[in-house]
């Protein structure tokens, strides 16, 4: 999830480029498509022409590691979307780049070896083989691609371990419960190490806590090695809690990509609003969305001396003060009356000493709701650090209070 | 009246035409068809009875279960007892060569059926033909081209029985769950390889349905394939009723369906992957071990 900010700064690469694709079923689809280019409903072509348009005049980029979420309501496309991606469906027009090759000119042997390197999928009923084992169904891409069994073997087992199946290896698919199939597909796709992951709707059968789990997993997985996943769902609170990233798809066409919480503060248009009646906000809503700087005064430690620093607070008019090193870490919290008053004292230390006592920064990713308490019962704003220690801003209750008003 | 003439004339004229250019091609057909079924019936017609029996009834214990073997081998012994073993090993091997023949050349037709819609359309038709036309007009060719004898009771026998053969692959090829050939895909596979790895291995239980269903046919031929001089059980059967010895004949009735019961049971098991006592014992034991794959559910 982290590297949803690189992705804003366009420092992180583009993975998949999609520019203008159509998918038509059926036996007309020439007629089909030069309906769906002069910008005719779905329900007139099919209408028309006996043909069903399934994606309809879609472009997006896919960045590199991101988590890519396509939602829709059922029949709106998103399979037949994700399938455009590896040609297990063909697309009519328009043209799709992965790792800057468009895949829709490629030649059969080319596009067999992109499968095999580049690509794997995440099926929603499993897909697993049930004429062979575990380990054998795990080590299946790489049997296809024509690695030698010891080698295959070794991999499928790793695979296996990463997803807690070790003991499984020997057993049959049918053996497993549910979520333990699951676990199996994940590692069929990720023993082949390829760059981008298409999962369709590959929780959906699951039940609701095998599923959380489940995502967890996924999401922990991704941390470890960051690869692209494309991940159809039809549940937005799968989407909100996985996605870098979600496209929302109708009737063929994509009417809104953005972050989880720019489709929920700025959605494109009722149905994309009709997603979200039953959102809870503090549960899209993560700490690092509401935290802000402007409400402290920040110093760093080491260059400021606590004279200064008491100078710049009461110029700027705030109580408190934020402490971060050269690097922008945080360091603590400081209260202008204490720090007067240690100053009165001549401590050796005067900013240590005017810390705030157990006043602990929250974490940029943690959800609203987990913090709800923490801010309420806090006399002083609540600092908000990212993973690596630094401050990016903090949170006060009436800061906190307006957001989930804004958004209810 | 006159177009049925010319119908008839029109294949008179094929099939002299066949025989006039064609008869190397002929021989080697039946050079083929002969080392085949000669081959497997000079190897079952060796084997004596009593070992036959006891072949036949541990297949039974194995496949099927205890009771089954229990009918088996009182049922073969009767079959010994009437003195018909040695016919009904010949109808055996002329079931089993036609039986091979057909898994030969129907697999790969129902697999070209499930991955071209024109050969599918192409075949079914001949198909439809192969099972409807009644076994006595291709019998009169089939005894043209190749004489009298097993050659020809095997060609016959052949063209009844192999259209489920072809049916069933197709249709167990085309009914594979499409998401497995949709992760065989996507993990790359080439088309051959989508064969051998996913379809053939999931189409199993329906190729063998075929194969029984093949079996089946083929023992109802046998004494059709009799009157070209196939020999076996249906030539009892065949005196029986010519010379209106009906003890003669029902012996002979009685031993096909001896066959075709324990052939029927026998090749059942088959595309179920085993049952009966071997897999009982098996269960227990996997039971037993403490690999504790009883945890997974
Ligand atoms: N093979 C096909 N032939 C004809 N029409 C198809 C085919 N596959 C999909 N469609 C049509 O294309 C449209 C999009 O289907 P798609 O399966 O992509 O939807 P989806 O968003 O994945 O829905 P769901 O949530 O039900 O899986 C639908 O109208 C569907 O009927
Ligand atoms: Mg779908």
């Amino acid at each position: 999830m982290s590297d949803l900010q690189t992705g804003h700064d366009g420092s992180s690469s583009v993975k998949v480029r999609a520019r203008n694709i159509y998918k038509v079923f059926g036996d007309e689809p020439e007629r089909a498509l030069k309906m769906a280019v002069a910008g005719e409903a779905k329900s007139d072509i099919l209408a028309a022409t006996g043909c069903t348009i399934g994606v309809d005049n879609a472009s997006f980029e896919i960045l590199s590691g991101e988590i890519f979420v396509i939602m829709g309501l059922s029949g709106s496309g998103k399979s037949t979307l994700l399938r455009l991606l590896n040609r297990l469906i063909e697309p009519t027009s328009g043209s799709i780049e992965i790792g800057g090759q468009d895949i829709t000119r490629m030649s059969r042997r080319d596009l067999i070896t992109l499968r095999r390197r580049e690509m794997s999928m995440v099926f929603q009923s499993f897909a697993l083989l049930p004429n062979r084992s575990v380990l054998d169904n795990v080590a299946f891409g790489l049997e296809v691609s024509g690695m030698a069994e010891g080698q295959r073997k070794d991999k499928a087992m790793a695979a296996l371990e990463a997803v807690g199946l070790t003991p499984y290896a020997h057993s049959r698919p049918d053996e497993l419960s549910g979520g333990m199939k699951q676990r199996v597909g994940l590692a069929r796709a990720l023993a082949t190490e390829p760059g981008i992951l298409l999962m369709d709707e590959a929780f959906s059968a699951l039940d609701p806590l095998i599923r959380t789990e489940m995502q967890d997993e996924l999401i922990r997985l991704q941390a470890e090695s960051s690869r692209t996943v494309v991940f159809v769902s039809h549940d937005l609170d799968e989407a909100m809690r996985i996605g870098d990233r979600i496209c929302i798809m109708q009737h063929g066409r994509i009417v809104q990509i953005g972050t989880p919480d720019e489709i929920v503060s700025k959605p494109a248009n009722d149905y994309v609003r009709s997603f979200f009646r039953n959102v809870d906000v503090s549960q899209v809503f993560k700490a690092r969305d509401i935290a802000r700087k402007s409400r402290l005064t920040i110093i760093e430690r080491h260059g400021v001396s606590a004279a200064s620093a008491l100078r710049q607070m009461e110029r700027s008019g705030h109580d408190f003060a934020v402490l971060v090193g050269r690097d922008g870490r945080y360091h603590g919290m400081i209260s202008q009356d204490l720090l007067v008053e240690k100053l009165r004292g001549q401590a050796a230390d005067p900013y240590r000493e005017a810390f705030l006592p157990e006043h602990h920064p929250i974490p940029a990713a943690e959800p609203l709701s987990n913090i709800l308490g923490r801010v309420a019962e806090s006399r002083w704003p609540l600092p908000v650090v990212e993973e690596d220690g630094r401050y990016i801003g903090s949170i006060s209750k009436s800061s906190l209070l307006e957001t989930l008003d804004r958004a209810g | 009246m006159k177009l049925d003439f010319s119908i008839g004339q029109g294949a008179d004229i094929v099939v002299n035409y066949i025989l006039d250019n064609f008869t190397p091609a002929l021989d080697a057909i039946a050079a083929t068809i002969g080392f085949v079924a000669n081959g497997v019936q000079d190897l079952l017609v060796a084997i004596p009875s009593l070992a036959g029996i006891v072949i036949l009834t541990l297949l039974s214990l194995w496949r099927v279960g205890w009771k089954f073997a229990v009918f088996a081998l009182l049922a073969l012994a009767l079959v010994e007892h009437m003195g018909l073993w040695r016919a009904m090993m010949q109808t055996l091997a002329l079931v089993l060569s036609a039986t091979l023949i057909a898994v030969v050349l129907g697999i790969p037709l129902g697999i070209a059926m499930a991955r071209s819609q024109r050969v599918a359309g192409l075949v079914r038709p001949v198909l439809d033909l192969m099972q409807t036309m009644p076994a006595f007009v291709y019998l009169i060719p089939a005894a043209m081209f190749f004489g009298l004898g097993v050659v020809p009771g095997t060609i016959a026998t052949v063209i009844f029985a192999m259209p489920p053969m072809v049916r069933l692959t197709n249709l167990g090829i085309r009914q594979v769950h499409p998401e497995y050939v949709e992760a065989g895909l996507a993990f790359g596979c080439t088309p051959w390889q989508l064969l051998f790895k996913v379809q053939l291995p999931n189409a199993m239980a329906s190729i063998m349905a075929g194969v029984n269903q093949t079996i089946m046919l083929s023992l109802s031929m046998v004494v059709i394939a009799s009157m070209i001089g196939a020999g076996g059980l249906g030539n009892h059967v065949l005196t029986g009723i010519q010379r209106l010895d009906v003890g003669a004949g029902f012996e002979g009735g009685l031993a096909v369906v001896v066959l075709a019961v324990i052939l029927d049971r026998i090749t059942q098991s088959l595309g179920k992957g085993g049952s009966g006592l071997f897999r009982r014992l098996s269960l227990r034991s996997a039971a037993a071990s403490p690999a504790g794959k009883s945890a997974g559910g």
